[in-house]
Parts: C-alpha cells; sequence; structure tokens
C-alpha cells in the first residue's frame, strides 16, 4: 500500500496500519501508555508522538491513531522535538502518579529526578482509558466510564455507586499499566475498592473453596461463543474445547468465527 | 401557505414577497437581538403597536422586530424608515415622541440621537454613525432589516435565489468551483478553504454524506454566530442547502447551544417554514434533489465546538474530540463523508452564489477573502458586532469602529480569537486582521472574539483567566491539556499572589511548547496562546511580579496594599462603613486609616470615597 520510511529505514506494507503497529511489527520501539494490541486507538498519553515529515514540512503526530497512508513520508520516532515532548508529559505524568511504578521507570529512562512542576498530587490512575475500553470493547459490559473532565477527569462506575453491570472478570485491572485497579478476593467476595465494587464468589460444589465471582463464566462463555457444554466436560476436555474456540478468535470482529 | 414547486413558482411568489414587505412606506425597524432585548426592546415594540393603534395609524405603519444591528452598546436601538433615523437607548416613554416627531412630521428627536463620542456631534442617519459606515456589513446587514421569524421577508430581499439558482444551472462540481474561486475560508477559526473540504467530501467514496453547521459558539464574549441565527436564520439555512446540493449530502444537522434559546428558537421556525415552502425536505423546488436539517442542541461543552468532539456528541457520545488525521470529509458523522461549517461560512454562500465569486473574492486580502464579523468587547466605547473586510488594521476597528477606549485611558492590547487567541499589544495595532497575520502574531482569528484592553489590566491576570476557562473546559483526555493546563495554571497563580521565581517563566515556555505540540485538538493546542503572547510581548510585567513582587496594572491581590492618604481624608466614615471586614479604623472628622493584615483588597473603601483619599500602590 505504501512505501514509507522510520528513522531512514525503508519499509513497505501492504495493509492499512498504524505507525504503531507498523513500528512494532519491525521491531522499533516507541513507547506508549493508552495503546493495547486488542483495543481500539484512543490518542489520549501521546507519549508515542513521533515526527512526520513531507517534503519540507514536518509535524508531531501521535503514532497510535496516525494511518500510514501517504507514500514516501519519513518518520522519526526519536528526534530532539519528540523526545522533548516525551520528557514534558513524563514531567507530567510524574507530578500526577509520582508513586507509579510505571512512570517512575521511563523518568529515569529519561535521566529525570523528580518534576519541577508545582502541583503534585498522589494519584495512581494515569486515565489511559484501558480498563474503559476493555470493559466496553471486550467484555461489552461498559461497567466503568470516565467521569468528570479536564483536570478533575476520573474514571469510575456511574455515580461512583458499587456497579451492578461489573461481572467481576477483572479484565480491567489485568490491562492496568499502573496498577491503580487492586482486586481483592477474601471468603465471600471480590472487591475492587477502586470501583466501590464488591462481587459474591462462587463456591466450589465439591471442596467449597471460592473459585470465581458469581456469574463471570456464564456472561463470558457467551461473550466468547464457547461451546455451551462447556460446564459439563471435564477439566481435560474443557480446556480442548476452549483452546479450539479460541483459536478462532478474531480480534477485528471480536468474535470467534466456529468453524464448521 | 402553498408549496413552492419549481423556480418560475418561487420567483412569482418572492413578487408578492416584495410588496407585501413595501406596502407600509414608513415602518419602524426595533433591534431585538439579545443585547437589545434584554435592554427592554420587546417593551419598546409593545409600546409602538399600542401607541400606532390609538393613533388609528397602525395599519399604515409597520412595527418590525428585528435582528440584531450589532450596535449594542446603544440598544435598544430603533430606526424609522424611511430616513433610517436612528435612536438609541430607546424606553417605552421615547415611543410616543418618535411617532410624533419623526413619524408624523418626519423630524428628527435630538435627544435620542447618537453623539459621536470623537466629534460629539449628533448623528441623524444610522449609515452616517461612524459605527456603521467604516464597516462592510454583508452577513449582518439584512439582520436590521427584516423579521427573522418571516420567511416572506427573506424572501423578499432575494432570500433562496441563491439557492434555486444553483438547482437550476449549477452541477455540484460548478457549485464547488465557485467556492473555491470565492477564496472562502472556514470562518470557525482554522480558516481552512472551504471549497478544498466541500471537494474532499464529494470525492469520498461513500452514498451517504452529512453537513453540519457548528454553532456551538462557546467563547466568552463572542455572540457573532447567535447574532446571525437569531436574526438572519434562513441565510444559514440556505447556505446549507447549497453546500449539501454540492456535496450530495441527504441530511444536515445544525449543533447549536442550548444556551441560545432565540436562535433555536428561530431558526427552528426558519425550517419549518423552509420545509412548508418546499424549500427544504423531498423534491426542492422540483429539482429532484432532496435534502433536510435537524436541530441538536448542545448540552454546553465549549470543547463540542471543536469539530470532531461535536461529531462524537451528535453520535450520542460523550464529546470528546479524536485525532483527525482521517478527515471528517472522508470519515465524519457516523463514519460517513461529512462537511462540517461555521454559521458565518454557511450564510456567506448564498452571497458569494449570488454576487459571484469575483465579486467577493474582491473583498479583504490576498489570502483573506471576504468579511469578518467580530464581537468586539472589553474597554471599548461602541461594543457590538461589527463586519468588516479582511484585511482592516486592529487600530482602525477598534478607534475608528469601536470609538477608542473608555474615560481617555489608554489602550494596551487586543486579545483575538477568544480565550485560545493571544493578546496582541498596543505597538502591534497596525497588524491587518487576516488568518496569517494574526497567526504570526502568536494570536489567531478563532471565530471573532475581540476584547480590548485598557491600560488598567494585569496581563499576568489576564493569561491566568483565559487559561482557567479552557482549563475548566478541557475535557480532560490528553495528558497535556488536562495536565500540562493544571501546571501553567498553578504557576500563574503563585506569580500573582508573589510567590513567583525567575524558572517559572522558562517552566511555562516548556508546558505551552508541549501543548502546543502534542495536544489532541485544538483547544489544548491553541490554551496557552494567552501566556504565550504575554510572556513575548509584556515580559517585564511578568518580572516586575516575580522580582519586585508588584503587580504594576495594581490588579492582582496580593501584590497591593490600600493607603488612606492623611491629608486628604476627613474622616467622613464611608469607607469605615463600606469595609465589610473592619479593617478601617478611625473616628469621625479624623483622618483613618486601613489595617493592612485585616484588608482583603476588595476596593470597597475605594470605591466609597469621595475626596480621592484612598490610593492603591
Amino acid at each position: 500500500m505504501a512505501v514509507i520510511f522510520i528513522n531512514d529505514r525503508e519499509f513497505q506494507t501492504e495493509e492499512e496500519v498504524t505507525l504503531l503497529e507498523l513500528a512494532r511489527q519491525k521491531g522499533i520501539e516507541i513507547p506508549a501508555l493508552c495503546h493495547h494490541q486488542a483495543l481500539s486507538p484512543y490518542g489520549a498519553c501521546r507519549l508515542c508522538t513521533v515526527e512526520v515529515c513531507k517534503e519540507d514540512k514536518s509535524r508531531l503526530v501521535t503514532s497510535c491513531t496516525y494511518p500510514v497512508r501517504e507514500e514516501g513520508i519519513s518518520v522519526y520516532t526519536d528526534s530532539p522535538r519528540v523526545k522533548q515532548l516525551r520528557r514534558v508529559i513524563v514531567k507530567l505524568l510524574l507530578a500526577r502518579c509520582p508513586q507509579v511504578k510505571l512512570i517512575q521507570d521511563l523518568a529515569e529512562e529519561m535521566g529525570l529526578e523528580g518534576s519541577p512542576f508545582p502541583l503534585h498530587d498522589q494519584e495512581e490512575c494515569i486515565l489511559c482509558g484501558l480498563c474503559v475500553r476493555v470493559c466496553s470493547e471486550v467484555i461489552g459490559k461498559n461497567a466503568v466510564s470516565f467521569s468528570y473532565r479536564g483536570a478533575g477527569r476520573k474514571v469510575s462506575t456511574p455515580f461512583n455507586e458499587p456497579s451492578e453491570e461489573c461481572v467481576g472478570c477483572t479484565a480491567c485491572a489485568f490491562v492496568c499499566p499502573s496498577g491503580a485497579i487492586k482486586v481483592e478476593d477474601s471468603d465471600e467476595t471480590r472487591y475492587m475498592e477502586f470501583w466501590n465494587t464488591k462481587i459474591p464468589l462462587r463456591r466450589c460444589k465439591e471442596c467449597g473453596i471460592t473459585y470465581t465471582p458469581e456469574n463471570t463464566p456464564e456472561y463470558i462463555l457467551g461473550k466468547l461463543e464457547l461451546p455451551k457444554n462447556l460446564l459439563d466436560l471435564c477439566e481435560k476436555c474443557r480446556r480442548k474445547a476452549v483452546a479450539e474456540s479460541l483459536s478462532n478468535y478474531d480480534v477485528t470482529s471480536r468474535s470467534v468465527i466456529i468453524k464448521k | 401557505m402553498r408549496k413552492i414547486i419549481n423556480p418560475a413558482d418561487l420567483e412569482s411568489f418572492r413578487q408578492s414577497c416584495i410588496k407585501d414587505m413595501s406596502r407600509e412606506e414608513t415602518w419602524v425597524a426595533v433591534c431585538c437581538g439579545t443585547g437589545c432585548s434584554a435592554s427592554g426592546a420587546h417593551q419598546v415594540v409593545s409600546s409602538f403597536k399600542e401607541a400606532l393603534q390609538e393613533k388609528n395609524i397602525d395599519g399604515k405603519i409597520t412595527t418590525r422586530v428585528t435582528g440584531c444591528h450589532g450596535f449594542c452598546e446603544q440598544g435598544p436601538l430603533v430606526v424609522v424608515h424611511p430616513g433610517n433615523y436612528l435612536y438609541c437607548q430607546v424606553t417605552p416613554d421615547d415611543v410616543e415622541e418618535i411617532i410624533e416627531k419623526t413619524i408624523i412630521q418626519k423630524k428628527a428627536v435630538e435627544r435620542l440621537q447618537y453623539t459621536d463620542p470623537v466629534s460629539k456631534e449628533k448623528v441623524v442617519v444610522e449609515d452616517q454613525v461612524p459605527f456603521y459606515y467604516n464597516q462592510h456589513r454583508l452577513l449582518m446587514r439584512n439582520s436590521g432589516i427584516i423579521d427573522p421569524t418571516s420567511i416572506k421577508d427573506y424572501l423578499a430581499i432575494s432570500g433562496y435565489r441563491a439557492l434555486s439558482m444553483v438547482l437550476q444551472e449549477k452541477s455540484p462540481l460548478e457549485v464547488i468551483e465557485e467556492i473555491k474561486a470565492s477564496g472562502l475560508r472556514g470562518r470557525g477559526g482554522a480558516g481552512f478553504p472551504t471549497g478544498l473540504k466541500w471537494e474532499s467530501c464529494y470525492n469520498a467514496p461513500d452514498n451517504t454524506r452529512y453537513v453540519i453547521c457548528n454553532a456551538d459558539e462557546g467563547d466568552p464574549g463572542c455572540f457573532q454566530d447567535r447574532s446571525i441565527l437569531e436574526g438572519n436564520p434562513h441565510s444559514v439555512l440556505e447556505g446549507m442547502i447549497i453546500g449539501a446540493y454540492a456535496v450530495s449530502a441527504e441530511k444536515g444537522y445544525i449543533y447549536v447551544r442550548n444556551e441560545y434559546p432565540l436562535a433555536v428558537k428561530n431558526f427552528s421556525t426558519a425550517l419549518e417554514q423552509a420545509r412548508e415552502y418546499g424549500l427544504l425536505g423531498e423534491n426542492i423546488l422540483g429539482s429532484g434533489f432532496s435534502f433536510d436539517v435537524k436541530i441538536n442542541r448542545g448540552g454546553g461543552a465549549f470543547v463540542c465546538g471543536e469539530s470532531s468532539a461535536l461529531i462524537a456528541s451528535i453520535e450520542g457520545k460523550a464529546g470528546e474530540p479524536r485525532d483527525k488525521y482521517i478527515h471528517a470529509t472522508e470519515k465524519g458523522l457516523w463514519d460517513k463523508p461529512t462537511v462540517l461549517n461555521n454559521v458565518k461560512t454557511w450564510a456567506s454562500v448564498p452571497y458569494i452564489i449570488n454576487n459571484g465569486a469575483d465579486w467577493y473574492a474582491q473583498i479583504g486580502t490576498e489570502k483573506s477573502k471576504g468579511t469578518m464579523v467580530f464581537s468586539l468587547t472589553g474597554n471599548v466605547n461602541n461594543t457590538g458586532l461589527v463586519e468588516v473586510p479582511m484585511g482592516i488594521t486592529l487600530r482602525k476597528l477598534v478607534f475608528d469602529i469601536g470609538g477608542g477606549i473608555p474615560e481617555g485611558k489608554n489602550i494596551k492590547a487586543v486579545q483575538t480569537g477568544g480565550p485560545s487567541g493571544g493578546c496582541i499589544p498596543e505597538k502591534l495595532l497596525d497588524l491587518p486582521l487576516d488568518y496569517e497575520k494574526l497567526t504570526e502574531a502568536g494570536s489567531m482569528m478563532g471565530s471573532g472574539g475581540m476584547i480590548v484592553m485598557d491600560e488598567s489590566t494585569c496581563m499576568v491576570d489576564v493569561a491566568r483567566y483565559f487559561l482557567s476557562f479552557t482549563q475548566e473546559e478541557s475535557c480532560g483526555k490528553c495528558t497535556p491539556c488536562r495536565e500540562g493546563g493544571k501546571q501553567m495554571l498553578a504557576i500563574l497563580n503563585n506569580i500573582m499572589e508573589g510567590k513567583g521565581q525567575e524558572n517559572d517563566l522558562d517552566m511555562l515556555e516548556e508546558i505551552a511548547q508541549a501543548m502546543k505540540e502534542g495536544s489532541l485538538c485544538a483547544l489544548g493546542g491553541m490554551a496557552p496562546n494567552p501566556v504565550l503572547t504575554t510572556l513575548k510581548y509584556f515580559h517585564q510585567e511578568y518580572l516586575d511580579h516575580i522580582r519586585d513582587e508588584k503587580c504594576p496594572a495594581k490588579v492582582c491581590r496580593n501584590l497591593i496594599k490600600y493607603f488612606i492618604n492623611q491629608e486628604v481624608c476627613t474622616g467622613c466614615g464611608r469607607c469605615l462603613k463600606a469595609c465589610p471586614v473592619d479593617a478601617v479604623e478611625g473616628t469621625k472628622d479624623e483622618p483613618h486609616i486601613i489595617h493592612q493584615e485585616k484588608c482583603t483588597k476588595c476596593g470597597a473603601c475605594l470605591e466609597v470615597c469621595r475626596y480621592e483619599a484612598i490610593s492603591v500602590e
């Protein structure tokens, strides 16, 4: 489809991909916080910004949302302009979340010692929105979303009330890069303080230990279009059935293509 | 009422509208734009109607409720035709005299005439007021003449002629060529060539296309889009129908602020009327082209004026922008090719079609064609809406049209382009107003906001005010805008409180640059402009705050002190009573003093002092 240059190396792409996808396919590292390969591009953290040059013009774009289309563009993933912007972004995030390991590591890589900016918070959430997108796009529940706006922006359940939609699958905690979403399983319940939500756990009918949130298995079975008789199968056959189904999982349509 | 079925039918109907409109020789136009309405224009209308009825001449003389005349400072405005007698700040009590003298005796009521603040002379005729004659009124002209709720009035002033001509004589591509040749650029602020936008939508491979009118005008102090929608809604609608024909869209949306009830009402009326008369809907004027428009009312978020956030909002999603590397003309509303233009852009279209691209291209500068409507506000004598050719200088706008600065003060700066624009200093007042020149100066055209600031303005305070607005209105999606705005605001607050340090200025520059280059949308990208321009043009003022802990304009509360001049104070006790925190002390008829540790610097004492005994340092 297009021949482009990344850091002066020539690459060709057949299908329409984003700059970030292409770079990663080719082993070129671009830092990004709000991107996940299973989720739609979002362009919020701006850390994946790169410089795109065409003829004598150059501009900064976010590689996660920039489609590779124009023939012959030159992309620089580490130009001075790009580096400077990333430094400021990391300094800003460091002022927001000084305790978050991921941000500390980024700052250290850049040789930053603390943020010089005047306001310092102790947030754990970097507002990448991965939790919101995974709950909506993959789980299909929309149990959490953004609330408030501007500097007061948060992720939360509606009105910060305990969620009635949440099935306790913890996909949000799985994708969360900053560790803000913590899951505590106690005897009876799964508790996620971040979402102000408790989910009852289900007990094994044999030994009585809690092993999964109450509604998760049925919901996920339906969602992933796994064989309906899955719970009738023994562990060995169940694994086989799940593996077969998942091997046919289509990321684009987010559904299992069932081969007849 | 009947449906107009073809262009010939339209023309014959137009003749009857012209006849209707000019039936009465004498008529009174009462401006009922938002400004004049707020100052009591509707009571003036009632008084006219009642008085005319009492005198039994109401059949011969019409009182017409019109849209905004632009000269808001002097409202409510009344213009008596013929003769264009302009009367300012008219109250219901003045109506009797206007009827008696002007309508019956054909003489002017001198006391209601406009007095030019420069020459001190009375001006009789509307067109001779410097505020008007220095303008080039195109989009705003008819607002003061027609009743915006009457499609017949609009038809009488050649309304829908451009649409009729386009449907009869021009192919969509010819319309696009005409708009391209006119040089019209987006009036929402970014200045993208309108014809090119239409062309890329036309070329996008899809069968469903949309057009959208962006009427989510949210800049503080801006009301030009509002006034056009309120005063001449059909001109916007006609532009939209022509645009829809050019790009083959069957459906359009207007996204208008819910805080603009009159604009919503008048545009709704316009839609209903256009549908009734067959100018909107199925098979318009028998051409086979069908198009309709739906009104979407905004929920009050400033960011929804940004095109991608606006589109998301129409789709029922949260009003948050997305990256626009793929343009709306390719994937816009519901991923379909979409043309989104500002109110003024759409309203310009019928004029271009009627008068030709060449005519339009003669107005303005080489790269910025046509006229621009500005909301002139702030420390200026004639606040109001002004329409000027592109390329006019700021000085001409502020002094010739705006009548200069009140109270004999000096001008310090002009903020153009709304809260995300920049402050242009006095020394650049000869800057011609066009897209490129404003951008070069660090500001922008924006949607047409123009705030004049006199010498009593603190530029650090100005930067902080605008930044606090954009920060408040940021959606919070991207890091630079959300976190950067917050930090910049904290730095500016520190400076204003006397806690500033010299490296604060470098920090402001650094964050501002990152916001400019790294923000997701124009809100974040432009938000640092007030800070960057004030840093550039008023650097010393920042240093005064930081190094000397002084606010030269005496605005920043933490950096000023109120004193009572012991030699002047008569001990009248007014300030003592006015002080809300008991910071003033003194016995009757003896000079008073202010206890600095108690004083909150509210300025109440200064306001009530009759002897100019209180000073600020």
